[in-house]
């Protein structure tokens, strides 16, 4: 008896353990997961018969404003809203877990083409929609084989390297000299050769810790992608990538590390808090990163006017032209296995978001520029910066990064490669750097279309 | 006599005939969160889907590709690698430090407790704790976690030992405890050595001990995800003859990056992961079997 017992128990543990990894993926409520996150109900004076809005937020930093938006829209409409945040790098198990329930999301983010794969199905075709007419650019937006517009990018972002302007005098320089990468490395070296007697560096850590990796597997990285795309006139995921910029690459990445107070031999435990602290502490000059830092430096005691964001040169020909990186993650899909009345619901509401004159606004102070006409312009210096860039003519360098298949593991097998590098600059490690990028690109895709 | 017999049907009859009823809100719980999930998990692992409700039966195309994965064959032998290891040092250490312990010596109590304690911290927090430490210990020799395998598999074996001894230690302690005084008097009456009273009297002594805990690494160590996480992540991931491998990534971590790829894979994932129960229920009950065998009835 105790024997059959044991056994039983034994089968019971490792049941559990087989139903834990074969149950669908973990429910993370978003609003318990991120403290910040709330939900806001619908208020009791739901009108019958009409639609109701789930909005899955992709964005943690948003989620106070949507909040806030929601009950304003339940206010004026009654219109149930509820806005619901996915917590920081959960949002594809978040949205997931969601659809499969009965009260599934309505309105749910799409990242890019591999995103669009994935949800096609469960995604509305908006291209006749009101919302589609307030648009007043195209750039952003996805598109599905069919040519259908079924992702719509409602904000978007630039990144390149952002310096404080008033160190940048200290050193004796100015933000004129910088045009491309010769100029940049001249200043740079400059800075960094006199760091201890001007009690600053060039540039601040470029760690590899997970919490900042993405800074350069993904958003550096994409400078030989951009690039190689234009000359290849890529305009969706390639099967193969050449590497063609990828000397490019290494030089602005030598620059990084050489140019730093960091340990090039630790930079893979470096944080991004590490990295960001050097700049606004007035330890380094330089620190790449995207428009979404503006309200964060500002918080950190920065002031607006010695911030500055010029973009990221590394030796290509011509790249004196060259604006800011923009691009979007952040592109809104109605569900299309909802019922109408919600689906209508969903773009009215979309609809009020961009163009009523309190929510437009608060949208662009949370999310920086949004393509819409209606929409005001932003206070954000960066992406002022960005503007006046391709007002002057200047081009825009691509987010080719969002063609990258299965990103995550890509990404890491660079992130590997990169830290090996330089914690030994020698060509043959560069060499397992070329390799992560090329040959895990074709590994990755087959991985994901095979 | 007749009497009291009486009273007793009249108790237990009622109770016998309304056991389904007390039984049954406990079962329907078992069924709804346990039997069936486990049951649909089975079933998506032969069938195409991204979510469960859109799934599409492709029959065994998914284990084909699982067992066609690489990066599965190197968690496997990780993973097998990693019990082996952490169940001979846990259970040995954890036996060792449980003996020292139930000798008569001051502050016994406190080093229980001391040593009891890591077992009460989460694998995520011990994983990024312990990462730091390693890095820490090996920026110094110019290197760090996740340069290679072998930190990040030796760093994943000290992490569990120190999170598990505590626990095992107290396991053997209460086993130690339960051998009768009377015993450990007559082998030294006998004139048995410390080494024989050791080997002959107290293991097989403590056996179901030994049971219980060499299933219980066993298992941990096949379960193993939280710690593995947080440590590396699988880290370093290189390509090794053409494929992606992370080569820190034992199954269960496996299995969660499989279903993170894209929707083609979750199916693969459930796959892998039916893989895993058949391979640790077989392993489980086997090593119970084995070690059962050799306990002594007291």
């Amino acid at each position: 008896m105790k024997k059959l017992i044991a056994m039983l128990l034994a089968l019971v543990m490792v049941l559990g353990l087989a139903a834990c990894g074969s149950s669908t993926p973990t429910e993370t409520e978003a609003p318990a997961a991120t403290g910040a996150a709330g939900e806001t109900q619908a208020a009791a004076n739901t009108p019958a018969g009409e639609g109701r809005v789930y909005y899955l937020n992709f964005k943690p930093e948003a989620d106070a404003a949507l909040q806030e938006l929601a009950a304003l829209y339940i206010e004026q409409t009654g219109v149930p809203v509820k806005v619901v945040t996915a917590a920081s790098g959960t949002y594809s198990d978040t949205l997931t877990a969601e659809m499969a329930k009965s009260e599934a999301p309505t309105v749910f983010n799409i990242g890019n083409m591999s995103g669009l794969k994935d949800w096609d199905e469960y995604a509305l075709d908006l291209t006749d929609t009101a919302l589609a007419g307030e648009l007043s650019t195209d750039d952003f937006n996805l598109y599905n084989e069919a040519g259908e517009l079924k992702a719509m990018g409602h904000c978007y972002e630039s990144f390149g390297i952002i310096v404080n302007t008033a160190l940048l005098e200290k050193a004796g320089h100015s933000l004129e000299e910088i045009t491309n990468f010769e100029t940049l490395k001249a200043v740079a070296d400059d800075i960094h050769a006199r760091s201890a007697e001007l009690g600053f560096d060039a540039f601040s850590a470029s760690g590899l810790d997970s919490s900042s990796s993405w800074r350069f597997s993904g958003h550096l990285a994409n400078m030989p992608l951009a690039y190689e795309f234009r000359d290849d006139g890529v305009v969706e995921q390639p099967a193969t990538i050449t590497g063609a910029y990828m000397d490019n690459f290494r030089s602005i990445w030598d620059l990084y590390i050489t140019d730093t107070s960091a340990d090039p031999k630790s930079l893979s435990t470096s944080t991004a808090d590490e990295s960001k602290a050097q700049f606004t502490e007035g330890k380094a000059v330089f620190y790449q990163n995207g428009t979404w830092e503006y309200a964060g430096l500002l918080e950190a005691g920065m002031n607006s006017e010695d911030l500055a964001m010029i973009p990221i040169y590394c030796g290509v020909e011509g790249e004196e032209e060259a604006g800011l990186c923009s691009g979007t993650e952040n592109c809104w899909a109605v569900n299309s296995q909802v019922s109408e009345a919600d689906q209508q619901a969903s773009l009215d509401f979309l609809y009020w978001l961009v163009t009523d004159e309190v929510a437009a606004q608060k949208m662009v102070d949370t999310l920086g520029a949004l393509p819409f006409k209606s929409a005001p312009e932003p206070t954000n210096v960066f992406l002022a910066d960005g503007n006046r860039m391709l007002e002057e003519g200047k081009y825009t360098v691509a987010w080719a990064f969002n063609h990258t298949p299965n990103v995550d593991s890509w990404r890491a097998t660079v992130v590997t490669a990169l830290a090996a590098y330089s914690a030994d600059p020698t060509d043959a490690n560069w060499e397992q750097v070329v390799s992560a990028f090329v040959d895990g690109w074709a590994i990755e895709y087959n991985m994901v279309n095979g | 006599m007749a009497k009291s017999k009486r009273s007793v049907n009249l108790v237990q009859r009622p109770i016998r005939r309304f056991a389904p009823i007390f039984i049954l809100p406990t079962f329907l719980a078992f069924v709804i969160g346990f039997v069936w999930p486990f049951l649909q998990g089975i079933y998506l692992s032969f069938c195409s889907f991204n979510t469960p409700k859109d799934a599409k039966w492709v029959g065994f195309s998914n284990y084909v590709k699982a067992f066609q994965d690489p990066g599965f064959a190197n968690a496997f032998w990780n993973t097998a690698a990693f019990a082996v290891v952490s169940i001979i040092l846990i259970n040995v250490v954890a036996f060792f430090i449980a003996f020292a312990l139930t000798q008569k010596m001051r502050g016994a109590n406190l080093f229980r407790t001391v040593f009891f304690m890591p077992n009460l911290i989460g694998g995520v927090v011990l994983g990024y704790i312990w990462s730091m430490i390693f890095d820490g210990i090996l920026k110094n020799y110019g290197t760090y976690l996740t340069a290679n395998g072998t930190y990040g598999f030796w760093g994943l074996v000290i992490l569990v030992a120190w999170q598990q001894i505590g626990y095992m230690m107290i396991i053997y302690i209460a086993g130690l405890q339960a051998i009768s005084e009377d015993m450990l008097e007559a082998a030294r009456m006998d004139g048995a050595t410390g080494r024989q009273t050791l080997f002959q009297v107290i293991i097989p002594n403590v056996m179901p001990s030994i049971t219980t805990c060499t299933f219980l690494t066993l298992t941990n160590s096949f379960k193993m995800f939280d710690q593995n996480l947080a440590l590396t992540g699988g880290l370093p991931s290189v390509i090794q003859d053409g494929a992606k491998v992370n080569i820190t990534e034992l199954l269960a971590l496996n299995i969660y990056s499989t279903y993170n790829i894209n929707k083609s894979w979750h199916g693969v994932a459930q796959a892998k992961a039916v893989i895993f129960f058949i391979l640790v229920a077989v392993l489980a009950i086997s090593q119970q079997a084995a070690t059962r065998r050799k306990e002594v009835q007291q």
